[in-house]
Order: C-alpha cells, then structure tokens, then sequence
C-alpha cells in the first residue's frame, strides 16, 4: 500500500511542487533581503530578531519576488472579495482576456478546418498554400499585434475583436496542419471501399474523412486554445492597457506591482489549465460517442 | 471621371488579370506534375514561389489602386524602400534583439532542458512528477513573465534572453525526455549484449533515437525564442531593438517602418527556422519522413 502511493504519479508531483514551494520561499527570502536590511538601516532598527526579519522579507509591499502567501492572497482578495464588475476585480480581467481568447479560437479553429478541407480537396492549393502556411508561423506575429491593434482602432473596430484576430492568427495553424493531416489519415483500403459503396465526394467526406479526423483536431485544438490565450494577453499590451490580464501585467510593471503582476500570472495560467482540460473532456465525451474510447 | 482614377482602375485591372493569370498557371503546372514527375521538384519550389509573387502583387496592386492610406497599409514597394534607406537602424535593432537576446537565450534555453531531460532520465521519479509538469507549463503563457524579467535583469538584452530561455526551456525538457525513451527495448537489449555503458548506450543508441523529437523542440523554440525577445521589450528596452522599434513607430504613425521591421523579423524567423531543418536532415538523413522525400 504504502510502496504504491510512493510509486503513484500524484506523489510524484505532489513531492515536487513541495519542493518548488520551498525553493520560491528560500528565493524570496534571498531577493528580498537587501531591500530590507537597508530598510532597518534607514528606521534605526538595530537589534532585530531573525523570525521578525524572515517574517518582514516575506511582508514587502513591493518585493523582488512576492512570497507565494502574498500572490496567493492577492488573488483571493481579488476574486473573491471585490465585486465581478469593479474594475479591481481579476475575474472582471480574466473574463475580458478570456471573452477575446475563445472568439478568436473560434474563428481560427473554423477558419483552420476550411483551409484544411481546401488544401485536401485541391491540389494546386496544396502546393502553394502549404509551404507559406509554415513560413506564415515563423514570422513573430506577437511581434504585429500592437500595430494590428492600433491600425483596426483607427478603421473603427476596436474592443474584443483586433484582440481576437491576433488569436485567431495564432490558433488556425495548428488546426490546419492538424487537420490535413486527419483528412488524410484513412488508409486507401477505407476510400476504396467507399467507392465501392459508390459514395459521392459529400458522403466520403462526412462519412470517412471527417469522422476520423477527430482525433486531430482535438490534439490541435488544445495546442491552439493554449496559443489563442496568449494572442489575447499579449494584445491587450499595446492598446494602453485599459482592461485584461495583459493590461495587469503592464500596469504592475509600470508602477512595479510585483504582487499585482505574480496574481495576473498565476490567473492566466489557471485559465489555460481549465482551457486546455475543457478541450480535453470534451474529447473525451466525444471519443466515447464515436466509439474511439481507449 | 479623371485622370487619377482612371489610372487607379487599370492598376486595379492589371492586378486581377496578373492574379488570373498566376492562377492559371500554378494549375497548368500542377496538372503537368501528375503526368511527369520531373515537375515534381520543379513545383515545390515553383509553385509556391508564384504564389507569393501573387499575393505582393495584389497588395500593391490594391493598396495602390483602392487608395488605401498609408498609415493602415502600405503598398510593399514603399516598405522596401524604407527598409534600404534605413538599413542602418535596422541593423541595430536586428543586432540588439537577435543577434544577442534571441541567440543567447536560445542555446541556454534548448541546451539547460536537454541537459536536465538527460539528468531526469536516470530517475523515473523525477520523469514521474516532472513531465506532467512540464507539459503544463508548456501550455502556460510563459510570455507573461516578461515584467517580471524586465524588473530584474534591466532594460538590456539579459531579461530578453532570460524570457527567452524560460520559453524555450519547457518544449525542449518535455521533447527530449520523450526522445530518450524513444528506442526499443529490443534495440537497449541489443546494446546490453554488447556490454555497452550507460554513456556508450547514450551516445551511440538513444540520442541519435531521440534527435528527431529534439529537431522537433528545436524548430518550435525557434519562433518562440523571437516572440519572447520581441515581446518581452514592449515591457522595457534601450532605446533600439526590435520590440522598442515596433511599439514606438506604431506610436508614431510610422507603419512603413513597422511593416520593414516585421519583414526582418520574418526574415530572420524563417531562416532561422529553415537552417534547423537544413540541420536536421543531415543529422537525421535515416529518418523514414526523410528518406521518403526523394
């Protein structure tokens, strides 16, 4: 029993994010220190006790690295606390970034199926859409955002949408690529038996292609939910930060809110986790219906 | 109707007949390839090289003829221009941003995972805990911590390579340490006749198996390594770089210069990205996805 709980992945991981708790406090108690000796130096504080030092590095109000207590319950004040609507609020943040992130995952992910579905069917577009398609994701596209952004701000959209572009840019490659690789997953043995049942173009595609290109397009999605999430943040950056996890990210580090920026952190991770896990139930679900269950 | 529009129109009209007529052609040469499989070579490089001639031509085409206003986009002759007259600056900021954070940060970054995946190897209790891990933050907006690296390590180059090689490290962690279970028992079996060592075994069976899923972390770290460098300098730089360029040209309404600072961005991404996969066909030439081509 106890060898098997040794032996189990849960402890694995558990030990291990043990000790990356212990290294960020050892951290933060390293990183903080100069500031608050000089601290003490300054107030005339000479005979101060070690616990009370340890206890005050961890205490900052802006430290080199916030202890994780601190970003902890910065987060739970912020979520918990204010209300949904006050602008202090990180829900009301992490809904604008999020609202971005799943419209462009949408639009990419619809817009990278029918790519996909142009470059199977039709060779001439295979050739010359594909390899610009690869060269498309070299460039840094985070690197356009800002002027994305601003130029759709002067054409008059502005708000959800440019953010949402930048996700969408980011998201259809790899439910593209995925996805011509699904379309082309059955074997010939498959196609030939559908021309023997004499299937039309329609049929093969709804009956053959599309189911077992499932498996693909939900390998890809994850990847590309993941990708859209930060498309949105990094494209609230530019837009002078108004609202959004990308907006606490510039404004802490403006005003050098360690705290408010670890919180902003620790959000947006959280969200990617319930993203990509939501990507994964469903797949599951699916997987079940179709009959595909491992 | 006068002089300029008429003008306008036949650029207008000029463009799509140039498009028709690519068009045209790419499927002329398409049809010919099923036919003779000499073409075949010939359209892989042909076919999308037209196409992008294409798509330059009806940019400029449109942006010309449709008076599209410069500050939204600029025609590709005028970037082109900017970027001769300004070849100096550029330089600069390639420099900057490239050359020293990207590049740095990239051999830490790929060369810290693949060290600590050959460290992990030995013990299946660090696998078991590290790899969930490791795949979760790979989904993480690791871009994030930008602010954070910018507080720490200053304006220069060193917080871009920092977030640089924060990016990197995670694909490259994960990919290796999948690559080093990659060969078979049968073919481990096979060296432990021979009484090979644990680095014999290494260096002669398991990290040539796993270069194709270290090749895999290297071409994907190459684009993130520019989106991190690029990003992280919207937080904070010297007065040159890539990012700095971008985020105050927009400001300024200088969208030419922008458009030719993304265009080196671009450049250097996919030749990036084109000498690592020149690279892995020649150390991994045994690789069936290989061999198979020609």
């Amino acid at each position: 029993m106890i060898r098997k709980i040794f032996s189990s992945r849960a402890f694995a991981i558990l030990t291990i994010l043990f000790a990356l708790l212990i290294i960020w406090y050892v951290a933060a108690i390293k990183l903080n220190m100069p500031w608050q000796l000089n601290a003490y130096e300054r107030a005339g504080i000479e005979n101060w006790s070690y616990s009370q030092f340890i206890k005050d590095t961890l205490n900052q109000d802006r430290p080199v690295l916030p202890s994780a207590h601190q970003v902890f319950t910065e987060i739970y004040k912020t979520t918990f606390l204010k209300k949904i609507t006050s602008k202090r609020s990180l829900i009301y943040h992490a809904w604008i970034t999020l609202s971005a992130t799943l419209l462009g995952f949408a639009i990419g992910t619809i817009l990278g199926i029918f790519i996909a579905i142009g470059i199977v069917h039709n060779k001439v577009l295979d050739r010359s859409l594909m390899a610009w398609i690869i060269a498309s994701q070299t460039i840094p596209i985070l690197a356009i955002a800002p002027m994305i952004i601003v130029v759709l701000n002067a054409i008059g959209l502005s708000g959800l949408l440019p953010k949402a572009l930048i996700s969408t840019y980011l998201s259809f490659f790899p439910v593209a690529v995925g996805m011509v690789k699904g379309f082309r997953s059955p074997s010939n043995i498959l196609l030939d038996l559908m021309r023997t049942y004499n299937a039309s173009k329609r049929q093969i595609f709804f009956k053959l292609l599309w189911p077992s290109s499932l498996p693909y397009l939900f390998t890809s999605m994850k990847v590309a939910i993941a990708i859209s999430l930060v498309g949105a943040i990094v494209g609230e950056l530019p837009t002078g930060a108004v609202a959004g996890l990308g907006a606490r990210l510039l404004t802490g580090s403006y005003y050098g809110q360690t705290v408010q920026i670890w919180a902003a952190l620790f959000m947006a991770a959280i969200l990617a986790a319930i993203l990509v896990m939501l990507v994964g139930l469903v797949e599951k679900q699916i997987n079940k219906y179709m009959g595909f269950a491992r | 109707m006068n002089y300029s529009a008429a003008t306008n129109w036949i650029i207008i009209i000029i463009t799509i007949i140039f498009w028709l007529f690519a068009w045209l052609f790419n499927n002329w040469l398409v049809a010919r390839e099923t036919k003779f499989s000499k073409f075949q070579t010939v359209n892989f490089f042909l076919v999308p090289l037209i196409f992008g001639i294409t798509l330059l031509v009806i940019w400029e085409g449109f942006t010309r003829g449709f008076n599209v206003p410069h500050v939204l986009l600029p025609p590709p002759s005028m970037i082109w221009e900017r970027i001769i007259n300004s070849s100096d600056i550029l330089w600069l900021d390639f420099k900057q941003t490239f050359l020293k954070a990207v590049l740095i940060g990239y051999a830490l970054g790929c060369g810290a995972g693949f060290l600590v995946a050959i460290a992990i190897d030995r013990s299946p209790f660090l696998q078991r805990g590290l790899l969930p891990l490791g795949n979760f933050v790979s989904a993480l907006p690791i871009v994030g911590v930008a602010p954070i690296m910018v507080m720490w390590f200053g304006f220069d180059w060193p917080s871009k390579a920092a977030v640089v090689i924060i990016m990197t490290f995670f694909p490259m962690l994960v990919n290796s340490v999948s690559g080093l279970a990659a060969s078979s028992n049968m073919e481990r079996d096979l060296m432990r006749t021979y009484a090979s060592s644990y680095w014999q075994t290494l260096f002669k069976l398991r990290l040539p198996a796993a270069m194709p899923f270290i090749f895999n972390a290297l071409k994907i770290n190459s684009t993130l390594a520019l989106i991190g460098a690029i990003v992280a300098e919207f937080f904070g730089t010297p007065i040159y770089g890539m990012g700095f360029r971008i985020s105050t040209e927009v400001g300024r309404m200088n969208i030419d210069m922008v458009w030719a600072e993304i265009a080196m961005a671009a450049l250097a991404g996919s030749l990036f990205y084109g000498a690592i996969a020149l690279l892995e066909r020649k150390i991994t030439f045994w690789h069936p996805s290989i061999r198979g081509v020609r």
